[in-house]
This record gives C-alpha cells, structure tokens and sequence, in this order.
C-alpha cells in the first residue's frame, strides 16, 4: 500500500492488537501477590471457580477486577478518541479536558447524599462530565478552538470541579473522606459484580454507537464548516458523541475514580499503528485501551505487593511524559 | 439554478449586503469579483446556506434553501476552499473518499462499485493518483490544495464552488485546475460558482462575471467585456489600469499602469 514502514504493516499490528487483550488478561489474573505460573493459571481457570484459596483468588477477586479494569481503560480511550476528532485536538482527554473532574464531584456528590446505587451514581457522574464538557465547549467556541486554549479550559474547569469535590469531602465523614480519596486516586478495587455487569452494558452500548458514527468522527475531524459542507448534520452529530463519550468517561469515574492519560496515549498509539481512520481506530482504542489498563493494575498490584499503588499513579507516570513528548514534538501548535 | 432576490445581510450590526437581487444560471461559469474584505466569501456561504440572510432569500431549482437538507445540498454543490488545516494524517484517498458521504445510503455499508469509481476518477482528474496513498499532512500546500479539489470532484455534484481555490497553486497547477473547469463545464454541464483575484483568467473562462465593490454593493454584472471595463474597476481599485484585449481570447485584459517606474538593475557594468 504504502511505502511508510509500518503503515504497510498494518495487518500484523491489527493482529496484535487484537491478541492483546488476552495477554493482558492472563497477566492481570497471575500477577499479584500470590505470582501464578501460566500452567497454574491455565489448570485454575479450567477447574472453573471453587473453595481453594488460588481458585477464590482468581474467581472472586482478580477476574473482576481484570474486568473492571478491562471495561475503565475501554471506555476512556473511547471517549478520548472521540473527544480527539469532534474537538479536532489530539491533545484532548477526558482527564486533561476536565470531563473526568466533573464527572467524580457529581459521584461524589452522590456518595456523600448517601445514594450508594449503580444506577444513580454513574448517572450524577454522567451530568457532572456533561456540565463540564458543556463549560470547555463554551470557552473553545468563542475563541476559535486552539490547542492551548482548550486544554486550559479543560485544567480551569477540572480545577474548579477538584476544589467543590474537596469541599465536599471536607464536610463529609471522615471516614467516607478517606475512601473517596483512595478512590479518586484511581482504584479498581471497588468491583461489585453488580456495577461490573451495568458498567459493560454501557459500554457496549456506546461502542457500538461510536462505532457506527465512525465516518461522522473522520468527517469532523475536517472541521465543522467542511463536514457541514460534506453533508453532514454537524450539530446532531455533535450532540450524539459528546453525549456517549460523556457518558462512557461518567462510567468510568464512577467505577474506578480518576484515571488520567489512558484516553491521550491509547489513541495515539493506535492512530501510529493504524492512521486516523475511524473504522478501525474505534475497536482497537478499545481493544488497546482495556489491556492497557489491565496491565499498568498489574503493576500497580505487584510494585509493593501487598500493598498496591493506586492504578491513577502508574498511569499518570507513563501517560505524563508521554504528553510532554507530544507537546515538545508538535509544539503544542496544532 | 441559484436564484438570489432582495438579499440582506449584515454581521452584528455592520450591514454587508442590502437588497441583492441575481440568478446563477444552469451550466454558466460565474465569477465574482471584488476588493478584499467586500464580503465574496461571505457571499459564497449565503448562497449555499450555511449562513442564513436577514431578509430576502435564496433558491436553488425553485426550492428556498431552508428547504434543503444538509446532505441533499452536498449532494447538489461541492466546494474547494482555499486552504484547509489538516490535522490528522489521513491518507490521500481517504480524505477523497469523505467526498462520497452525502451519496451514503447507511453507515455501516462499505463503498459500493460507484463510489471507487468516482474516488479513482476524482483522483486522476486533479491529477492526484501517485500521491493517493501518501499523508496528507506530509504533502506541500499546492498537493493539498489538489486533494481538496478531488474531494469536492468526488461529490460528483452538479455545481461546483471555488473560493479563491487557486491562490496557492503554482502557475501550471493553477492552469491546469482552469482547464479541468472548463472542461467539466463543457463535458458534465457543470456549474461553476468561482471567487478569484485573477481578472484576466476569470475574464478568459467566465461566462458571466460578478463585481462588487467594498461597501457590498453590486457594480456590474454580465459578459466579461461588459464588466471589466476602466470605468467600473477604477470605481473598486486605487490603481490606475489600461484595459486591452487578450491577443488570444479577445477577452478583457487588465494592465496596471505602475506609479513608480522600475528600478534600474543593480551591478550594472559598461
């Protein structure tokens, strides 16, 4: 096809990619504490689960989490790929756009009112991250949308949901306050099967919706005035994918706090790997973005075992840099 | 084709245009002419309705444009901007192929047999194929300039807008993109809505031509002889000008009569 080295690898990649999940999850379930051979694992897995100690471990406790972490990483890389094409930014990110920070003072806000349900908590997360989004929206409009603005905007208003989420654990238990600071340091550690179950129905759901506006996504990416040119209805369109995305960074929040960068690097990588074309830059954001997280909770788990490092910090630490690189390379001038 | 009749529109509360009143006709290649900032742009945007008109209206084939959805209306018109920010390195042919959006029936199917056709004679047309699979973003100002032509070819509409599509093209590219025009006009009927700064090459290919001065009132329109004349474009520029007849068209030809006279050639020597 191309004379580009890995462009006319594509297939191979895609191949990969598709294959990791699995690896991801098999690392996920023998990483830990307790350190599995894969021969372990393998035998564990098909005795299916029981009373030993390795099979509670691996059933009760560390598939749901591989799970949940699975479902968290997915659905921010798919926001962040959205977020990335309808704000033409490849710098955007539901964590740096403050959409995340938004979306945990409304969970917050829940928790602390003592509704404790996986259906209204996911849902106050769901209009703190529209609330947000709406504010950088606003502010990147009446200012013709450049890179630096936008990802201003997008610290402001995360700030200003971080400094009303303090208050709002300042006046709370203090009890309650120590496990929703652990929390929002990014913890998968939460799993009930209950918000797993709700948590994968939402994010299937808004695949597949994203999936299907993947030629609205590569028309947008031409800016609205082209894409509007093209044919397409840009403030419908528009309204669908904020709306999704929003609601996939909510679900995620709402599940496992604040998780940063997972939604910037994931994208990245793949658009490296596979170009900006929508079609297959969704499911393999997804793929890629869900085996990310399974492995950087790996980590988190294994560093200090048996302590574990909340998984926010790993990846922070990968994501960071990796964000500096970007802003060095391109300038931040995009 | 493109009927415009009383037609105001003002930005906040600068008015722009007051009461425009002309047609577009089928198949005709119409330039519109004038000084910068006297609104063309904005006029090429009325005209396709992406702005909407204070009073007045436009329609296209009897039918008011708010009466038109967004994607019958990219199915009838095409536009080549003058530039485009390309932030995302899509290929060559993907960028061709968004052309073909408004002829989508769902989303999910992948290109029918006229859709590669279309996207493969866009491409040869604007003379694009050994780039098709290149980034767009690694390729020069003019080769972008050219994508965004085969793009719009690739709508396959049955008008085709230009805003001052050829002020990055090199002399032959510049050319060549006139010609295709012409030709497309010929072959396909197509209608050519065009904003140039070029007058000698609108004044060439037009078939009628828009002037309008700064204030957005129109000047003159019809046949190019009839438009650029001494009188009506001492009116819009500063410059003192010599109109003569193109030596091969017999179309008008604007020569600016220079202040200053040039400037000896540095280093000369005996």
């Amino acid at each position: 096809m191309s004379n580009h080295p890995i462009y006319s690898r594509r297939w191979l990649w895609g191949l990969l990619l598709m294959a990791s999940p699995l690896v991801a999850m098999f690392i996920s379930l023998a990483a830990g504490d307790l350190s599995l051979s894969l021969q372990d694992l393998t035998s564990i897995l098909l005795q299916g689960p029981g009373q030993q100690i390795e099979q509670v471990i691996i059933w009760q406790v560390r598939l749901p989490r591989a799970l949940l972490a699975g479902l968290v990483g997915a659905a921010l890389s798919l926001s962040g790929v959205t977020f990335q094409a309808v704000l033409r930014n490849p710098l955007a990110d539901p964590y740096l756009l403050g959409v995340s920070g938004g979306a945990a003072l409304g969970a917050v806000a829940a928790l602390t009112c003592g509704l404790h349900s996986p259906i209204i908590v996911p849902l106050a997360a769901f209009v703190g991250a529209l609330t947000a989004l709406f504010l950088v929206y606003l502010v990147a409009q009446a200012h013709t949308c450049s890179s630096h603005t936008l990802i201003l905007a997008g610290v402001m208003v995360g700030s200003l949901a971080a400094a009303l989420l303090l208050f709002l654990l300042w006046r709370a238990p203090t009890d309650a306050t120590r496990q929703a600071i652990f929390w929002l340091a990014g913890n998968l550690s939460l799993a009930d099967p209950d918000w797993l179950v709700w948590g994968w129905l939402w994010l299937i759901t808004g695949f597949l919706i994203l999936w299907g506006q993947s030629f609205h996504l590569d028309l947008l990416t031409q800016g609205e005035e082209t894409a509007a040119d093209l044919g397409l209805d840009v403030g419908k369109t528009r309204l669908i994918l904020f709306v999704v995305a929003g609601a996939l960074t909510a679900c995620a929040v709402a599940l496992a706090g604040l998780i940063g960068f997972v939604g910037l690097v994931i994208p990245h990588i793949c658009r490296l790997l596979w170009g900006p074309s929508h079609r297959m830059l969704i499911p393999f954001s997804a793929l890629l973005g869900g085996s990310f997280l399974m492995v950087a909770d790996a980590i988190a788990r294994t560093l200090y075992a048996p302590a574990e490092i909340p998984v926010g910090v790993v990846t922070a630490l990968l994501g960071a840099p990796f964000f500096l690189y970007l802003l060095r390379k391109k300038g931040g001038g995009l | 084709m493109i009927q415009v009749s009383n037609l105001s529109f003002s930005f906040g509360k600068q008015p722009l245009f007051s009461k425009l009143n002309f047609s577009v006709k089928q198949g005709e290649i119409f330039s519109i002419i004038g000084p910068n900032g006297c609104g063309k742009s904005t006029l090429l945007r009325l005209l396709r309705g992406q702005l909407k008109s204070n009073t007045g209206e436009v329609r296209w084939n009897n039918i008011p444009l708010d009466q038109i959805s967004t994607k019958a209306m990219a199915r009838q018109v095409a536009i080549v901007p003058q530039s485009a920010t390309l932030t995302f390195p899509y290929t060559v042919r993907e960028l061709v192929t968004m052309g073909r959006y408004p002829h989508r029936k769902n989303l999910l199917r992948f290109h029918t047999r006229t859709d590669l056709d279309a996207i493969e004679k866009a491409l040869t047309l604007a003379d694009i194929l050994p780039l098709a699979d290149r980034y767009v973003t690694q390729l020069s100002g003019g080769e972008q300039q050219r994508v965004l032509l085969a793009r719009a070819l690739a709508q396959n509409s049955a008008v085709l807008f230009l805003d001052e599509a050829t002020s990055h093209l090199d002399i032959d590219h510049k050319l060549e993109l006139t010609e295709l025009l012409v030709q497309l006009n010929q072959k396909q009927q197509t209608t050519v809505v065009q904003i140039s700064h070029d007058l000698d090459l609108a004044a060439a290919i037009s078939h009628r031509i828009l002037l309008i001065a700064a204030d957005g009132e129109i000047v003159a329109i019809g046949k190019p002889e009839e438009v650029i004349t001494k009188e009506n474009l001492c009116q819009l520029f500063r410059f003192d000008i010599e109109i003569t007849q193109n030596p091969l068209t017999g179309t008008p030809q604007v020569t600016p009569r220079l202040k200053t006279s040039p400037r000896q050639p540095p280093f000369q020597q005996i």
